[in-house]
């Protein structure tokens, strides 16, 4: 049995979200599993079922895709797929891992997970290189605006390890994800099978000297500098303790989604568009912190007695979105029944939910081509669309190219509260001819 | 020039508990602010404990806007239901306890032959829930925990009896969580989705959370049965064969008393449990919980009936 080291703690390192994309069979359940194994999250009890099964099934050694064989179980029974998270860490990180499908028809999928990633690791087979599903999972990465995209060329140990394989597929990936606006590509040569680059260097690519997967999740800059983006908090709640202690206490509650705050900032608050500055920050029981910034929760409380509620956006009040209530924006559409132009819905953006309609459905979006095609009759669960929507209340909207967190919505079904369509303000991606 | 590395997070950039904790607590105000009657399922366990510390950070400093709700096995750690009950008057909580022993009183539910009490949990949950009309239930579950939990949402939709449809759940983008429901259901939230066993033990320690006595190491008369160390109680104690020994053990998780498992342990700080579990080898709830062993698929099942 193999032996288990201490795993490494990571007290005071950051955390970092990323997401895994690959074709069926590319090897990306080898991969997660040789990163959680080589990483040590993998407890005794866990490898020995492993063990047990993998010699069941007369496999050659451990089969490290069982560790995450959730979603080709669901695969084989025809149920639900999903996106499965992963969690393991090392000294100078800690990641969460979003596991998603990689088949056109689990595009939603592959939405839900890059959405809150700060990485994309998309695999291809050394043999196969870039398909025509590689380049829909780069459109999916750089239409919801993941900053950091991976291309792990896998089974090297089926093309020996030749870099006369390698070199062509990554510079035809980073030629397409550029063309795309991914600002940062990087590819690295691995065997998910017998371990090669992904947490320990190679001893057969003596040609390639960038990091090992690994290496490159630890060290790459993902940091946002907040003092670089315009503030932004959507209020949650109003905390009014009416104690005897804090009796005019009255401070808003939310996260900090972008940028950073500080005592003194003039602030708008929008919808309304009233002025006002920043009287004092409380951060989770620490009274009167000096800045406040992503993805912080805190306490804002403000100088003037401003009418204020949840669903109001507290922004800089130099750099702030517009308010509106049309809507042009790109969206997934997620729920079984379509989505057509007339329907009446409810919009949840930040803390605000309101009525909408769809106004109209003005093209889809083909992953692979990026081609867009006018005039659908309707969008169906994994479409990409463009659409315009009209809402009851103006809303402080920006673009999501610029703010994931405010740029971003959902629409909802108002009768039973099904999730429909997921939306990103803007069109970012793509050409109607 | 030499190249220094620093991991120490930069004035503007979270360390990674200080990011999980602006996640949970990000979670509670979410949900406090869009459901009518929230409640938090406390045990004195310490995933619930770390769940109220979040809770009363959340909404400092005003009161935490929601009670708590214990599902009491009866099978019960003196030292956890005295931290309970302490911790309740403290902080001036509600605090409302659904009791199995009062279901096996009156016959609604019997006995189990193997003497476990967490799988008669979940009748007793349902029906507070009903009772009380809560619309959400605010659970320590985390996704590490094993396979079953791994694809849970945040918002995790249950039907009126309780249950858990995969085909119901829904995608979860950004971090905009949808808690409609009909009437009759409700939402299970889980604000500890993220965090890992290692995650709680250390954000224990950053926060200087005290817990009850029994997850430190201490001597404790013990017998051994499916490789856990079981301590002996009015529901039965050692049979035949099992000998009574004397030894240092803690305990990783707390539940029904007569089915949790003390681990051998030294660890009598937190610093040295985090090391001991950093070093550990089984996970938590393999190595503690006799009841997870019965079936890998247990979990799934417990799950679908409505169990945390
Ligand atoms: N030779 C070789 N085979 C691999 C490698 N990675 C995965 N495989 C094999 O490819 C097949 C598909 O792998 P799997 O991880 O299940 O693919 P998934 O469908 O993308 O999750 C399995 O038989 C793996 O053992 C690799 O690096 N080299």
């Amino acid at each position: 049995m193999t032996a288990i080291q201490v795993p490494p703690l990571a007290p005071t390192g950051t955390l970092l979200r990323l997401a895994t994309a690959g074709s069926v069979d590319d090897g990306k359940s080898t991969l997660v599993g040789r990163l959680l194994h080589d990483t040590k999250q993998v407890f005794a009890d866990q490898l020995d079922a492993v063990e047990r099964v993998s010699r069941e099934r007369g496999f050659d050694g451990a089969d490290l895709a069982l560790l995450t064989d959730g979603l080709r179980a669901e695969r084989e029974q025809g149920i639900t797929i999903d996106v499965a998270y992963r969690y393991f860490a090392t000294p100078k990180r800690r990641f969460i891992l979003a596991d998603t499908p990689g088949h056109v028809q689990y595009t939603r999928n592959m939405v839900t997970g890059a959405s809150t990633a700060q990485l994309a690791v998309v695999l291809v087979d050394a043999r196969h290189g870039v398909v025509e599903q590689t380049k829909r999972h780069a459109a999916v990465a750089a239409l919801l605006k993941v900053p950091h995209v991976v291309l792990a060329v896998n089974k090297m140990d089926l093309v020996d390890y030749q870099e006369s394989v390698f070199a062509p597929i990554a510079d035809e990936f980073a030629a397409y994800t550029r063309a795309l606006g991914v600002p940062d590509v990087t590819a690295i040569p691995i065997s998910a099978l017998a371990g090669d680059n992904v947490v320990d260097p190679s001893n057969h690519m003596d040609w390639y000297a960038g990091p090992t997967l690994l290496e490159h999740l630890e060290n790459v800059d993902v940091d946002h500098d907040p003092q670089f983006c315009a503030a932004r908090l959507p209020v949650q709640y109003v905390l009014r303790p009416q104690s005897a202690e804090f009796r005019d206490y009255r401070g808003y509650a939310g996260q900090v989604t972008a940028g950073a705050f500080r005592p003194g900032d003039e602030v708008l608050v929008l919808p309304s568009g009233k002025r006002t500055t920043i009287a004092g920050i409380d951060r989770l029981g620490d009274v009167d912190v000096d800045v406040a910034y992503a993805p912080q929760s805190v306490t804002l409380r403000l100088a003037d007695e401003v009418d204020i509620s949840r669903g109001d956006v507290i922004v800089a009040a130099d750099r702030a979105p517009r308010v509106t209530q049309d809507v042009v924006a790109t969206v997934c559409h997620i729920a079984d029944r379509p989505l057509r132009a007339g329907d009446r819905v409810l919009l949840r953006h930040g803390t605000a939910t309101v009525k909408a309609i769809v106004r109209s459905l003005d093209s889809t979006l083909n992953l692979e081509t990026l081609r867009r095609d006018p005039g659908p009759q309707a969008l169906h669960a994994n479409d990409i669309g463009q659409v315009t929507l009209r809402t009851a209340v103006a809303l402080p909207l920006d673009d999501y190219a610029d703010h994931r967190r405010t740029g971003s919505f959902l629409l909802i079904d108002d009768a039973d509260g099904t999730t429909l369509t997921a939306g990103m303000v803007g069109v970012p991606l793509g050409s109607e001819d | 020039m030499t190249i220094v590395e620093t991991f120490e997070p930069s004035p503007l950039r979270l360390s990674h508990l200080d990011a999980l904790e602006s996640e949970a607590v990000h979670i509670f105000r979410e949900a406090a602010a869009e459901f009518e009657r929230p409640v938090l399922l406390f045990s004195g366990g310490k995933d619930s404990i770390v769940m109220l510390h979040l809770a009363m950070k959340a909404f400092w400093p005003a009161k935490v806007p929601f009670g708590l709700l214990h599902v009491d096995t009866g099978h019960n750690f003196p030292e956890v239901l005295a931290y309970r009950d302490r911790t309740v008057a403290e902080h001036g909580l509600r605090l409302e306890v659904a009791k199995v022993q009062d279901y096996i009183d009156d016959g609604r539910l019997r006995e189990r032959p193997d003497g476990t009490r967490n799988p008669l949990q979940t009748v007793p949950l349902l029906d507070a829930i009903n009772q009380h009309r809560f619309d959400a239930v605010f659970g320590g579950g985390r996704r590490d925990e094993e396979k079953a939990r791994a694809k849970e949402r945040v918002f995790s939709l249950r039907d009126e009896f309780g249950q858990w449809d995969p085909r119901r759940q829904r995608p979860e983008l950004w971090s905009l969580y949808n808690g409609k429901h009909r009437p009759g259901e409700h939402v299970r939230v889980f604000p500890l989705s993220n965090w890992t066993e290692l995650d709680v033990w250390q954000y224990i320690e950053q926060e200087k959370i005290e817990l009850p006595g029994i997850y430190f190491a201490h001597q404790r008369a013990v017998f051994g049965r499916g490789g856990m160390w079981l301590t002996a109680g009015e529901w039965g104690g050692p049979k035949d064969g099992e000998p009574v020994e004397l030894r240092s053990v803690r305990y990783r998780t707390v539940g029904d008393m007569s089915c949790t498992g003390a681990v051998d342990s030294t660890a009598a700080t937190l610093q040295e449990i985090i090391a001991e579990i950093a070093a550990s080898t089984l996970t938590e709830r393999g190595a503690t919980r006799a009841d997870d062993k019965l079936s890998e698929a247990a979990m799934e099942d417990r799950k679908r009936e409505g169990y945390f």
